[in-house]
């Protein structure tokens, strides 16, 4: 198959970008270790009030790990388990987070704290709350009519 | 090219199934329409909804009867019209068959329509499990789906008869294209169809407790982004079949078009996991994998732009065009049949690039679920396939009905083009912008708790009322254009544009025809990249989860 002299300059410099891009992607998740959300760990959705760490939600602070904190937050139709929570800035956390019945979001708005929560399935992430404020934490996955309003707070404070 | 079945004008018999196709896809744009127009003014904080009914029932209206019924019944009215002038006239027992997938899938509407409107079925055109609605919801989708396998088999049918009667002949472009997106809609459905018939009707009829959330969403997503090129590809038969003809040049070429459609066969199905980056229970190293073969629809992408632009560049230049862009002010622009499926190819361009942004690996979590998505594929399917569409009918409804497309119609539907353009400037930038700033998609109006975080969301949600508002009218327009197409416009005869390959351009290889090759590389790649995470879904699935009906 002929391709045109122009055509073949065109795909050359689209192609050569796109194995450059894919390698920015690829280098940033697997050596920098950029990943998204992916905890494999699961829960049984009935049982999440009585299990460790769900049934002590909040900020909580550990040793001996990568993060300083651990925030664990329990998503029902239509609230967050803490309604409230204060976090020292600068503080590296591991957010830890389940539903206990439909699947629901949990964003924190103006920061990349963004993961989807399903039932029977843990969700993992860490992120170091380096600004100061107020931030709204709000379900962006529809779960039901009251879906809209589902919030939470996040206080960074010095 | 010889082609002995190809006719001049599509035989009343099958205009008649299209048309039937195209009234059920104007009316779903009616009332999609309307419910768009309710959602945006909601959003505002300016309405209410009287009389009880649901912002997320309206939603719910507007998912399934815009991105399911309209698509899918302007698509396969658009096939079976290109199908019948390029390879011949239906057979009966073919054309029965159009009719019974027809029927499948307008009473298969009916049920999930009236299973919506009844409020119980609340879903989102997604019903993601655990939310369960009543079984007749998920029976209608089932018929839909079912509906358009008998489509293909009728289309597949005419494409053997017309192999047989031309051997050792590449099959006519449009016929081609038309089963090359049947095949990748084919081999997609099967994913929801598993999900719906196994998992969600057993289980909203009571047969079974619980349902397994993992496979049902991987499933769902296996079908969820070949949808979306299921809705891409017909708008690329027009622009790369129907457009060189409407403004009167050639095509670039024959093979690189077809080239192209292969490859957005391979590529658009073992990617759905880039809708699912944020979900536990995935391994990263399988989304990476999924991330890496979505980008690759890049390639026929970029292959489609240069053919296109190629073909407007020679006919500006046969024109006399001068300069490096005087060809642009040659190309036909007071024709509609080619001015508003340009502006839906403008906006492919921003659609894709956010597009990129979407499924990039890591930058999907600053902007997954939030409204930035809505604007997004309000750019994508929302304009660039919708106004091709539009275009596609402007001379296709005439056609079918004995009619023509007059010099008033022309001038309103370049009016509908260009309001459409500036309600989704509106709309879709607003949308993009607030979903930077974290709004999230496919929320009623709130104030958060008086976050002052959602106080900078309003006015753009108000822009995007505004926008939403021009659209609006601009539908109102696109209807009257219809009804006067389809019943008042003056008899006559409007042509069927269908291109042909330019002068310079060598003979098509018959390897593009060979489906054994192609379906079986698109099966061994959906395999790789689907089969150990799938595998690991169901091995390490936590308890089932219980259906809920929380609106």
């Amino acid at each position: 198959m002929h391709l045109h002299k122009f055509e073949k300059i065109w795909l050359i410099f689209g192609i050569g970008s796109l194995l450059v891009f894919l390698t920015v992607l690829g280098v940033s998740a697997f050596y920098l270790g950029n990943q998204p959300p992916s905890c494999l760990a699961t829960i049984d959705p009935e049982k999440v009030d009585t299990q460790a760490p769900f049934n002590e939600p909040g900020l909580k602070k550990v040793e001996g790990k990568e993060w300083e904190y651990e925030l664990v937050f329990v998503a029902s139709a239509f609230n967050y388990t803490p309604g409230e929570v204060q976090i020292p800035k600068g503080a590296k956390v591991k957010v830890i987070a389940t539903t206990k019945d439909v699947i629901h979001g949990f964003e924190v708005a103006g920061t990349n704290v963004n993961m989807m929560l399903e039932p029977g399935y843990i969700s993992e992430l860490v992120y170091t709350f380096n600004k100061t404020g107020e931030f709204l934490v709000l379900c962006n996955e529809y779960c039901g009519v009251g879906h809209h309003m589902m919030t939470s707070k996040i206080e960074v404070v010095e | 090219m010889l082609n002995q079945l190809a006719n001049t004008k599509v035989d009343r018999r099958d205009g008649k199934l299209a048309m039937a196709h195209f009234y059920v896809a104007f009316i779903a744009l009616a009332i999609g329409g309307l419910a768009g127009l309710l959602q945006v003014l909601v959003r505002s904080g300016k309405l209410e909804l009287p009389a009880g009914i649901g912002y997320y029932q309206i939603l719910t209206v507007h998912g399934v009867i815009l991105g399911l019924v309209l698509t899918t019944f302007f698509i396969i009215g658009f096939m079976v019209s290109s199908v019948s002038k390029t390879a011949g006239t239906f057979t009966t027992r073919q054309r029965t068959l159009g009719w019974i997938g027809f029927w499948f899938k307008t009473i298969g509407t009916a049920m999930a329509a009236v299973m919506i409107l009844l409020n119980e079925a609340t879903v989102l055109f997604t019903f993601y499990a655990p939310l369960q609605a009543h079984f007749l919801f998920y029976l209608g989708l089932t018929l839909v789906i079912v509906g358009t396998w008998f489509d293909s088999a009728a289309i597949y049918m005419k494409y053997g008869q017309w192999k047989k009667a031309n051997p050792g002949q590449p099959s006519p472009l449009l016929t081609f294209m038309t089963v090359i997106t049947l095949i990748m809609w084919d081999v997609a459905t099967l994913g929801v169809a598993t999900t719906v018939l196994f998992q969600l009707l057993p289980w909203s009829l009571g047969i079974v407790d619980t349902v397994n959330v993992g496979v049902s969403r991987a499933l769902f997503w296996y079908f969820g982004h070949p949808l979306v090129y299921f809705w891409l590809m017909p708008a690329y038969m027009a622009w790369y079949v129907v457009i060189p003809k409407v403004i009167g040049g050639k095509m670039f070429s024959d093979s690189l078009a077809r080239m192209s459609f292969i490859l957005l066969l391979l590529f658009s199905i073992p990617v759905g996991f880039h809708h699912q980056l944020l979900e536990p229970g995935i391994d990263p190293a399988w989304k990476f994998l999924q991330v890496v073969l979505t980008f690759l629809v890049v390639i026929p992408s970029l292959m489609t732009a240069f053919s296109l632009f190629a073909t407007f560049e020679s006919y500006g230049r046969s024109k006399g065009a001068k300069g490096l862009f005087g060809w642009f002010k040659k190309l036909p622009w007071g024709d509609a049949r080619f001015t508003v499926p340009f502006i839906g190819m403008l906006a492919f361009i921003p659609g894709g690039a956010g597009g990129l942004v979407n499924a990039s690996h890591q930058m999907n979590q600053v902007v997954h679920n939030t409204i930035w998505v809505t604007g997004h594929f309000h750019l994508t399917v929302a304009t660039a396939v919708l106004l091709t569409f539009f275009g596609v009918a402007y001379w296709l409804i005439p056609h079918l009905t004995g009619r023509t497309f007059t010099k008033k119609m022309n001038k309103l539907a370049l009016i509908q083009g260009i309001t459409w353009a500036i309600g989704m400037t509106f709309m879709s930038g607003a949308m993009h912008a607030a979903g930077l700033l974290g709004a999230p998609r496919r929320s009623s109006f709130s104030d958060y708790g008086g976050a002052a975080q959602a106080a900078e969301w309003v006015p753009y949600q108000i822009a995007q009322a505004v926008g939403g508002t021009i659209l609006f009218l601009s539908i109102i327009l696109m209807l009257y254009i219809f009804v006067n197409l389809a019943f008042f416009a003056p008899k006559g005869d409007q042509e069927f544009p269908v291109g042909e390959v330019a002068d310079q351009a060598e003979k098509t290889p018959m390897v593009f025809d060979n489906w054994k090759l192609w379906i079986g590389i698109t099966a061994c790649l959906i395999l790789f990249a689907y089969t150990l995470p799938l595998i690991d879904l169901i091995q390490n699935a936590p308890p089932g989860a219980k259906g809920f009906k929380f609106w």
